[in-house]
């Protein structure tokens, strides 16, 4: 009622002439304070860019930013390939000497055989050279699929899935089932392909020491602890083994019974890596499982490159249907890359025909790699490290000068040595900067059925007399 | 008010930039010092559907490129198409959980169930959900050459594409719109594949060994030299599988303490590299020169973030032609950017390479540029040379770092010796060393091919994207269930085409890629294009609203 509110108003004329000076300077004060903080500009954190225009262009000005690449020195070790002309076969060609091929991976002899090559070439002459398109777009061959099918038959898994580089195949497989937070335990000695996919994955990597079941055991526990304090995150880790069936750097193999032990008591998933060990050991040539009689169900992932014993460029990877399947989406290599040629295919197929055909070949790999081993033992100033039955066998120096550069030059003066003499050699090759755990110096020696009795005692010979000369 | 219209370069060159009536803004400086001003317009999905690009000098013929924006109700539809599917996904996922019915997934062994599960089920819903229902469309097994024709393996489902067997036939002829085979290098006859038959009989298939150690042969040497001539570089380096030379030379160049800017669409071999490396990654928008340089500026003035250190170096990756949006880098504007700003080009031209430009050279060679201002040139042989593997071109000093550093020539093994003939052969084809002119009627035919393709699609109503001159034509179909509708439809009638989806492209914005070749005739195209457009009107597809003039 208006009556009502007139009277309220007077009430409140009232009280304003009632209440106490200091109360009414005070509220005042306060309206005026608020009516300020009302119309002031807003306050804003200390900007970075409180440079002006001037000095931002000072800056871009100024900038200098390194040269693209650093120079490399013109007598740098690596600079300079050793040029190959004609067939890397048994009797191979290097820098125009013929000399005896210790160096190409070429285990079973199969990169100058008759029937593979012409595999190839009917392939070539059906297919063409090149896919012109990656899997999931036309770029499936039949040859393809046929492969994949021997691939698995062969391994005895169900399914198998291929690549078209050998050292994409790890670094693709690892990161597409381990993610950021998942837990995978490395062995020291693992190659530089495990490590790039390592780092693509961006998951905790834990190294344990070459072959050393303890350790491994010790950092087992130690994750087991802190899955205890914090059981729901434990829940979603995953956890993965990566170990190498024979290892590319240090030539041994890896105790693989113990780890399938291990992979049960703590419950995690094995990945192994077979491209030395395939084509290699076990009755078969089926690698380091069969060697050991090891269910091949157990092991969840095997990824093998096909460079080293099936003569043929790519990789592959078998196991499980649960576990390979993922990997035709969301390998980064098999997905986003063109397919491996055609006349590769066929020339991988051939050499796992004729690996079927005649195991017989794998005996007598490793009885040469026995007479190999045996053959180099006792050279002064040199040592032998790795397997008796391992192919790729690793000759260091005894005693190091001190300094890398000065062993990679001694070692690099018997491999020249070696060659004058028609034995053709190489050193096992890293990027000192890049590598986890860099290997010392070596010189690889490598194995093949193509080598005969003379070969070897040669070779042995050669080396000894380098040595002698040259480590005095 | 606003500064004089022309700035000198470093090199002396003018540069006009397109300015128009610039305003100061609210602090009462004037952006006078960016070479390339804010436009008017918005540069990516414009309101209208054009951008005709001069720029005043740098480009020597107009810059054509279009990406018409997604009509409101096509993108309403789709949307609630997704939601739908969504739906029924989780109704399914809940049936086969409890067991109403059959599920064939595989699933993990016995003995392994109380282990951490290897898979999140929520990663792999749009697998089983989406990607199942339309799985006929990929991996479609193919048992001839990839060229413009080719035979398929056909393939039946009994259970809904979760299973294919091989019904033992084989589909004839298929016109191909699929292969990256931009200059019909893919054959099995001919001076190519004579020179490769030769050469495995001489060098086998293999080489079982690295660059460093003992796979370097003369063929590899002899290759590099091609290939150097060819970009008109001073020296080339080649690996044996185009991802593998991104992903094994990015980290060798750039590392800790360097900046790397990659465009929003770029490659995932060329994301890995960068990844690899261990450099800070920042992002600038597609093909958009404005968002390039002001990163460029913010990072030179700013250093690195927290410690405000200067950065090492900063490295600029973008792609030649980019394969899904058909879109060609602007690169005059690139070059000009990274002269003045002293950052380094990598420029990765796997689908440009032997496709754009009157020589073939490249998109260097389309705009008419010098290749020693590209820093880096990097590209893959697969797709218009018929073979596989990479290459980089660069200064002498780069390819020696790259010889002794890269991961590649210590670690994998060198490229096929016929493949690398493959490439000796079809190179000189192109460059016309071999004696006919076969390598110049292909480039001919192929950019007649492109025009005379984009031309006829645009008119009949489709939405494509991407740059004029491009030959990889993208055509919009948007809604889910037009993709698997797409693909069959187009196999009925014989013609293999390549759909895709997400997560290769933005949820709604699903497509079919065509590629054109040199080795289509007439013929085909003009089949090719009845049944697209016969196709387009069955499920319609005929989105355009916009008439292009012509330019």
């Amino acid at each position: 009622m208006a009556s009502g509110q007139q009277w309220v108003l007077v009430e409140m004329v009232q009280a304003f002439y009632e209440a106490p000076a200091y109360h009414l300077i005070l509220e005042g004060i306060l309206i005026l304070w608020i009516i300020r903080l009302l119309f002031s500009k807003t306050y804003k954190l200390q900007e970075r860019s409180d440079l002006t225009e001037k000095e931002k262009e000072e800056l871009i000005e100024e900038w200098q930013p390194e040269p693209l690449v650093p120079p490399v020195s013109k007598d740098h070790p690596s600079l300079n390939y050793d040029i190959v002309t004609g067939p890397p076969s048994h009797k191979i060609i290097v820098n125009g000497k013929e000399c005896i091929n210790f160096a190409s991976f070429n285990f079973l002899g199969l990169l100058d055989n008759e029937r593979v090559k012409q595999k190839a070439l009917t392939s070539l002459k059906k297919y063409g050279v090149g896919t012109c398109g990656p899997r999931g777009f036309y770029g499936t061959f039949d040859v393809h699929l046929e492969l994949e099918e021997r691939l698995a038959k062969f391994m005895r898994t169900e399914e198998a899935i291929i690549y078209s580089y050998g050292f994409a195949t790890i670094a693709s497989a690892i990161p597409a089932y381990s993610k950021r937070g998942d837990i995978v335990f490395v062995d020291e000695a693992a190659c530089f392909s495990i490590q790039k996919g390592l780092q693509a994955s961006r998951s905790f990597i834990k190294y344990f020491k070459h072959n050393d079941m303890e350790d491994l055991e010790r950092l087992l526990k130690e994750q087991e602890l802190e899955d205890q304090k914090n059981p729901r995150k434990a829940r979603v880790t995953r956890r993965f083994i990566v170990v190498e069936g024979i290892y590319l750097n240090t030539a041994d193999v890896c105790p693989l019974p113990e780890l399938v032990k291990l992979k049960y008591k703590y419950k995690v998933r094995i990945f192994l890596e077979e491209s030395m060990s395939f084509g290699v050991l076990g009755e078969h040539g089926r690698g380091v499982t069969e060697h050991f009689g090891v269910n091949i169900d157990d092991i969840d992932l095997i990824s093998a490159n096909m460079e080293n014993a099936v003569a043929s460029v790519g990789g592959f990877c078998c196991g499980r249907s649960f576990v390979i399947d993922h990997q035709r989406l969301s390998g980064q290599g098999y997905c986003f890359s063109a397919s491996l040629p055609p006349m590769l295919a066929a020339a991988a197929i051939e050499a796992l025909n004729i690996m079927e055909e005649d195991p017989n070949i794998f005996t007598v790999l490793r009885e040469k790699c026995k007479h190999v081993h045996k053959a180099l033992q006792g050279i002064p100033g040199l040592k032998v490290v790795g397997e008796p039955f391992t192919p790729a066998l690793h000759l260091q120096l005894d005693r190091s000068t001190g300094s890398r550069e000065s062993d990679v030059k001694i070692l690099r003066s018997i491999i020249d040595y070696c060659l004058d003499r028609q034995v053709a050699l190489t050193q096992a090759r890293y990027l000192d900067k890049e590598e986890r755990f860099l290997p010392p110096p070596s010189v690889r020696v490598v194995v093949t059925v193509e080598q005969t009795e003379e070969d070897i005692e040669k070779a042995a010979s050669c080396i000894r007399e380098a040595a002698v000369a040259i480590l005095k | 008010m606003t500064e004089s219209s022309t700035i000198m370069l470093l090199n002396g060159e003018n540069c006009l930039r397109a300015v128009n009536g610039r305003k100061t803004d609210k602090n009462g400086f004037v952006k006078n010092h960016c070479l390339f001003q804010q436009q008017q317009q918005k540069y990516r999905r414009p309101k209208e559907n054009h951008n005709i690009w001069h720029n005043g000098g740098l480009y020597k013929k107009p810059f054509v490129e279009s990406f018409e924006e997604t009509p409101l109700l096509v993108a309403v539809l789709t949307y609630m198409g997704y939601g739908i599917l969504t739906i029924f996904g989780y109704l399914r996922d809940f049936l086969r959980n409890w067991k109403f019915e059959k599920c064939h997934v595989a699933t993990e062994r016995e003995e392994q169930k109380d282990f951490v599960p290897l898979y999140q089920d929520f990663e792999n819903f749009y697998t089983r959900n989406l990607y199942m229902r339309i799985r006929d469309n990929w991996n479609r097994p193919i048992c001839s050459v990839p060229g413009a024709k080719m035979d398929l393996v056909e393939r039946a489902t009994h259970d809904y594409n979760w299973t294919f067997e091989h019904t033992g036939k084989v589909v004839k002829d298929v016109i191909n719109m699929g292969s990256y085979n931009y200059l019909g290098f893919a054959e099995n006859t001919g001076l190519c594949a004579d020179a490769a038959t030769e050469c495995t009989v001489k060098y086998g298939v293999a080489v079982c060994s690295s660059r460093h150690e003992m796979g370097n042969f003369d063929i590899h040497e002899e290759l590099e030299q091609l290939v150097a001539r060819f970009l008109g570089v001073e020296s080339a380096m080649t690996f044996g599988m185009g991802f593998a030379t991104n992903s094994m030379n990015i980290p060798a160049l750039a590392g800790k303490g360097c900046l790397i800017l990659s465009d929003e669409l770029n490659h995932a071999s060329l994301v890995l590299g960068a990844r690899l490396s261990g450099s800070t990654i920042r992002v600038f928008k597609h093909n958009n020169m404005q968002s390039l340089e002001k990163l460029l500026r913010d990072a030179i003035v700013h250093g690195q973030p927290r410690t405000h250190r200067p950065w090492k170096k900063i490295l600029i990756l973008v792609e030649g032609i980019y394969s899904m949006e058909g879109s060609i880098v602007r690169l005059p504007e690139v070059i000009a950017l990274k002269k003045k700003y002293k950052a380094y080009l990598y420029l990765d031209e796997a689908h440009s390479i032997g496709a754009l430009g009157p020589g073939g050279r490249g998109v260097v060679d389309y705009f008419g540029l010098d290749p020693r201002d590209v820093d880096i040139m990097m590209g893959t042989f697969t797709k218009s040379f018929g073979a596989a593997g990479g290459y980089i071109g660069g200064k002498k000093e780069l390819i020696d770092y790259l010889r002794t550093h890269s991961h590649s020539t210590v670690y994998a093994t060198s490229m096929s010796p016929p493949v690398a003939q493959q490439i000796i052969t079809s190179m000189r084809c192109i460059m016309g060393e071999d004696g006919t002119t076969l390598g110049q009627e292909r480039l001919r035919k192929l950019s007649e091919n492109t025009t005379y393709f984009r031309k006829r699609l645009r008119d009949m109503g489709f939405i494509i994207y991407g740059n004029n001159d491009s030959p990889v034509v993208p055509l919009m179909l948007y809604m889910p269930a037009k993709i698997g509708a797409f693909g069959r439809e187009m196999l009925k009638r014989n013609i293999g085409t390549v759909v895709v989806g997400f997560p290769a492209t933005p949820i709604i914005e699903s497509r079919a890629r065509f590629c054109v070749s040199a080795a289509h005739t007439r013929e085909m195209l003009d089949t090719a294009l009845n049944a697209i457009s016969e196709v387009g009107d069955l499920l319609q597809l005929k989105y355009s609203r916009h008439r292009i003039p012509t330019s």
